[in-house]
C-alpha cells in the first residue's frame, strides 16, 4: 500500500433506542490516498467500529444511495477524495431529513413526493407495442435529457433552504422529473402536471436559491427544471382564462 | 420491476409486493452502461442474433430459449421507449443502435452510456403509476416461506425496525440480481451478494451452471468499477505496454473481430499478454491499456460521458487525452437458480426468477455483452405473466401456520444480532472467501487450486459459525444484513466452486489450464448444484439444441 493519510472523521452517532440525541464520533482512520469518503467509513465499519450504520452501494456515482453531508457540504460520499479534505473531516446525515440512525435518513416523504407529479408517460391513447419505437429528435431529446439524469441522491433537498424550512416542500428533484416528462415530446400529461406545479408547496414555494443545482452531482440544474415549470404553469394557466381549455372539460 | 408491471397488467384484480433490501431505484441495473440488445436494422435478423447467442453461449444456451428471446427483444425495448426511455436516436429521429462484442451487426440499442441507469429509473417511475404494486422498501428477505412443496410467501427483515414479517402471496419472483461480491475484484455493488440465488438453493431449487463467471474485460485496476463494451463498440483499442493492438497482431481466437471479441476470449487474451511480459505495473496490479484517444472530445462526449466522468474521478485519467488503464474484472453469473422458459423454478411450485439471479439458459457458458439487459425485460415480463397464472389456479396456505416461519426467523435472527461468538469477524471471513474465489475461480482454471477452493469455502462456512457481531441495535442494523449476505454469498462460492470443480474441459468463461479443449462428447450439459446439508449436490441437464450443431468456436 501506498503512504497513508491519517485523516480524523468525525462522525454524527444516533441510535434512537439508546441516545436521547445525536452525538458524535472520531475514528483515526489510515487513508490511501485514493481513497473516497466512501472508503473511509467502510474501513470504520470493517476495522474500527462494526455498529456504525451507512448505506452505499454502486461506489461509481450512479445509485444515489450514499449521500451525506460532508464538511457541511451535501456530498455523494463515494465520489468525494479524502485527499481534497482537511485534516479533520465532518461526517453528518443529509441536512432536512428525519435521522433514521447514525448516516441513515428517512426517504419515504421524497418517494410520495415523486410519486405526486406522475413520473411517467401520459398518453390519451397508448401505442401499440405493434406500431413501434416513436420517433424523437436529437433537439427534442435535448429538451428533457439534461433532468432524465436525476441518480434521486438528495443532495439538492440537504442543500435547498426551502426544504429546510418547509419539508413538505416538494423540491428540486421531483420538480426536475415531473418537469422532465412534460417536456418529453411523446408525453400529453403537460396539463396535468401543470396544475400539481400551481398547487402550494410547489414549484412556486422556490425562492430561486439555486443551492440545488450547485450541489448536483449529476448536473441535473433542478434550479432550471422549476424555473421553466413555473414559466409552462403561469402560461398554461393564462391560456386557460382566454381559450376554452381544449379536452378538459 | 418488468415482471410486477406485467403482472399487474394481465389481471386487473392482484396486487403485487415489490420487496426489496434498498429503495428500488438503488438496485444494480443502475451501473449498466452500455446497452440492451435487439433487433432494429434491416441488415440484421431474428436468425443473426439467435445465431451470434449461440455462438456466445460455447453452444451451452437452450435454443429454445434464445429464439424466444430474441423474438421478444425489439418488442421489449419498443415497450420501454413507449414509457419513456431516453433511447439515444439516428438523425432521422429513429432509435440508434451501437456495435457490441460479438454481435455481428450493430443491435445494441443505448442512451449514450447509462443505459441501465435510464432503463431502470424508466421502469421505476412507470411502476408509480400502479397502486397495486405496493413497495416495501428496506425490507431484507430471510427466507421463503415453502409448505408443501409450494411457495407461500417470504419472510423479511424489516431492516428500520429490526422485526421479522411474513409477507404472504400465491407466487414469488426473485429478480435479485448476481453474485460479484463473492469475488474480491468486481464491477458490482456492494449489494450484490447472490440472495435470491440463495434462498432458492436453500428450499431445494437447484443453482444451474454456476461454474460460469464472466469477467469483463475492462475494469479500472483498483475499484474494479466498469468501462463499458461501448466504449469498444464506438472504436476504441485494447493495448499492451508497447502500444501494440494485440487482439489484431497475435491469434486470440477473435479473427477479424478484434475487440469487438466476446468478453470471455478477450479477458483471456488480456491476461495472457500480462503474463508475458506486455502488462504495465502498478500499486493495483498488473494491466493492458483502452486506447480512445483517436475518437476524439465530441464523440465521446456525447456517445461515452459517463466513461469520461469515471475515468477522472476515479483513475485520474481523461480518455480524450490519455488510454485508460484496465484489467479484466468479475462482472456477471452466467449460472443462477434453474428456471424453465416460463421463469418456473426447478422443485418448488409457485417460485419463478428472472435477471442474472435466474439461469434460464440463454447465456449458457459466456454471456455476450447487452443480452443481460433486455433478458431482464423479457423474461421478467415473461415470469410475471407466469406467475399470475400460477396464482390464479393457487390455493392459499394456513395462515396461522406460515405466521410460525416468521416466528422462527425472528427467533433467529434476534439470536443472531450483536452475537458474541468465538471471534470471527465479518470483514474476515468475506476477505477469505473472495480470496479463495479469485485463486481457484479466476479467468484461467486447474484441478488443484479448484479443488483447494472446494475446501476453503467448505471451511469458511464453520468459521461463520463463530462470527462475532458488534451491533446490538435493532434500528437500521447494517452489520446484521451483512451478515446474511455473507451466508447468501457463502452458498453461491461453494456452488461455484463445486460446479467448477467438476467441469473438466475449457467451455466459455470456464478456462482450464488443465483440460483446453471443449469437450462435446462428455460435457455438452447444464450442471446442477442442489443444497444438501451434507454440502453440494451436483447433478446434469440436458441442453436444448435445436437449429444449430455444436461447431468449433471461432470468430
Amino acid at each position: 500500500m501506498a503512504e497513508t493519510l491519517v485523516k480524523k472523521f468525525v462522525v454524527t452517532r444516533f441510535d434512537p433506542d439508546k441516545d436521547e440525541a445525536p452525538r458524535t464520533e472520531s475514528y483515526e482512520v489510515p487513508c490511501h490516498p485514493d481513497w473516497k469518503v466512501l472508503d473511509a467509513l467502510n474501513h470504520i465499519k470493517d476495522e474500527i467500529d462494526g455498529s456504525l450504520a451507512h448505506r452505499w452501494s454502486c461506489r461509481m456515482s450512479v445509485c444515489g444511495s450514499c449521500g451525506m453531508n460532508v464538511n457541511g457540504q451535501p456530498t455523494l460520499t463515494c465520489k468525494k477524495a479524502v485527499s481534497d479534505l482537511p485534516d479533520t473531516v465532518e461526517v453528518t446525515p443529509l441536512a432536512n431529513f428525519p435521522v433514521v440512525r447514525d448516516l441513515v435518513v428517512e426517504l419515504d416523504g421524497f418517494m410520495e413526493k415523486l410519486k405526486s407529479v406522475k413520473p411517467w408517460i401520459i398518453r390519451a391513447k397508448e401505442k401499440a407495442v405493434e406500431e413501434g419505437p416513436m420517433r424523437q429528435s436529437q433537439a427534442e431529446l435535448e429538451e428533457f435529457k439534461q433532468f432524465s439524469m436525476c441518480i434521486n441522491c438528495m443532495l439538492c433537498y440537504a442543500a435547498c433552504p426551502v426544504v429546510a424550512n418547509e419539508p413538505e416542500f416538494l423540491g428540486p428533484a421531483a420538480i426536475a422529473l415531473g418537469h422532465r416528462y412534460s417536456v418529453d415530446s411523446r408525453d400529453e400529461g403537460a396539463a396535468e402536471r401543470n396544475e400539481i406545479f400551481r398547487g402550494e408547496g410547489t414549484v412556486f414555494a422556490c425562492s430561486y436559491a439555486n443551492e440545488c443545482s450547485e450541489v448536483c452531482p449529476k448536473h441535473v440544474d433542478p434550479a432550471a427544471a422549476v424555473n421553466q415549470a413555473k414559466f409552462n404553469a403561469v402560461i398554461d394557466w393564462a391560456a386557460g382564462l382566454v381559450l376554452p381549455r381544449g379536452g378538459k372539460e | 420491476m418488468r415482471a410486477a408491471i406485467a403482472a399487474v397488467e394481465a389481471d386487473p384484480d392482484i396486487s403485487v409486493a415489490l420487496v426489496s433490501k434498498v429503495y428500488p431505484m438503488r438496485s444494480h441495473t443502475v451501473s449498466a452502461e452500455g446497452g440492451a440488445a435487439g433487433v432494429a436494422r434491416e441488415d440484421d435478423s431474428l436468425e443473426m442474433h439467435g445465431f451470434d447467442t449461440v455462438k456466445g453461449s460455447d453452444f451451452l444456451g437452450d435454443q429454445d430459449v434464445i429464439q424466444y428471446f430474441v423474438e421478444h427483444a425489439p418488442k421489449e425495448l419498443t415497450r420501454l421507449e413507449h414509457w419513456g426511455c431516453p433511447w439515444s436516436r439516428n438523425e432521422d429521429g429513429s432509435v440508434a443502435t451501437r456495435a457490441f462484442g460479438g454481435m455481428s451487426t450493430k443491435r445494441t440499442w443505448y442512451a449514450a452510456d447509462k443505459v441501465g441507469f435510464h432503463m431502470l429509473h424508466s421502469l421505476f417511475q412507470h411502476s408509480l403509476r400502479f397502486d397495486r404494486i405496493v413497495r416495501y422498501d428496506e425490507q431484507f428477505v430471510t427466507k421463503l416461506i415453502v409448505d408443501g412443496g409450494q411457495v407461500r410467501g417470504v419472510t423479511a427483515l424489516d431492516i428500520r425496525e429490526g422485526v421479522v414479517r411474513c409477507i404472504l402471496g400465491r407466487a414469488v419472483v426473485l429478480c435479485t440480481g448476481g453474485a460479484g461480491k463473492i469475488f474480491p475484484f468486481t464491477t458490482n455493488g456492494n449489494i450484490k451478494t447472490g440472495d435470491g440465488m440463495a434462498l432458492a438453493y436453500r428450499s431445494g431449487v437447484p443453482l444451474k451452471d454456476m461454474e460460469f463467471v464472466q469477467y469483463h474485460p475492462t475494469g479500472l485496476p483498483g475499484t474494479g468499477i466498469l468501462i463499458t463494451e461501448a466504449t469498444r463498440g464506438e472504436g476504441g483499442h485494447v493495448k499492451n505496454k508497447d502500444g501494440e493492438r494485440f487482439l489484431v497482431t497475435r491469434d486470440y481466437g477473435v479473427g477479424k473481430k478484434a475487440e469487438l471479441g466476446p468478453r470471455d476470449m478477450i479477458s483471456r487474451a488480456i491476461v495472457q499478454e500480462i503474463e508475458a511480459g506486455r502488462g504495465i505495473d502498478s500499486q493495483y496490479g498488473q494491466y493492458a491499456l483502452l486506447d480512445l484517444t483517436h475518437l476524439g472530445e465530441e464523440k465521446i462526449d456525447s456517445r461515452l460521458p459517463m466513461v469520461r466522468e469515471l475515468c477522472k474521478i476515479y483513475a485520474g485519467v481523461d480518455p480524450v487525452y490519455e488510454p485508460i488503464p484496465i484489467r479484466p474484472v468479475v462482472h456477471y453469473m452466467m449460472g443462477g437458480v434453474d428456471v424453465d422458459i416460463d421463469g418456473k423454478a426447478n422443485g418448488v411450485s409457485g417460485l419463478f426468477a428472472a435477471g442474472e439471479t435466474a439461469c434460464v439458459s440463454l447465456n449458457g457458458a459466456n454471456r455476450l455483452g447487452s443480452n443481460s439487459l433486455t433478458e431482464c425485460l423479457v423474461f421478467g415480463a415473461r415470469s410475471g405473466l407466469s406467475a399470475v397464472n400460477f396464482a390464479k389456479g393457487a390455493s392459499a396456505g394456513d395462515d396461522a401456520a406460515l405466521a410460525k416461519v416468521g416466528e422462527a426467523e425472528q427467533g433467529r435472527i434476534d439470536a443472531l444480532r450483536g452475537k458474541q461468538g468465538g471471534g470471527e469477524t465479518l470483514a474476515g471471513i468475506r476477505g477469505d472467501m473472495q480470496k479463495a474465489m479469485e485463486s481457484g475461480c479466476g479467468v484461467y482454471r486447474e484441478e488443484a487450486t479448484m479443488q483447494q477452493t472446494v475446501r476453503d469455502i467448505a471451511e469458511l462456512e464453520g468459521r461463520y459459525a463463530n462470527l462475532s457481531l458488534e451491533d446490538s441495535s435493532k434500528v437500521f442494523n447494517t452489520e446484521i444484513v451483512a451478515a446474511l449476505e455473507l451466508e447468501n454469498m457463502l452458498d453461491c462460492a461453494r456452488a461455484v466452486s463445486n460446479s467448477a470443480a467438476s467441469r473438466n474441459e475449457s467451455r466459455g468463461a470456464h478456462t482450464r489450464r488443465d483440460a483446453t479443449a471443449r469437450d462435446d462428447v462428455n460435457f455438452l450439459y447444464h450442471t446442477l448444484c442442489h443444497f444438501d446439508p451434507a454440502g453440494p449436490r451436483l447433478d446434469k441437464k440436458d441442453v436444448t439444441l435445436g437449429r444449430w450443431e455444436p461447431e468449433e468456436r471461432k470468430y
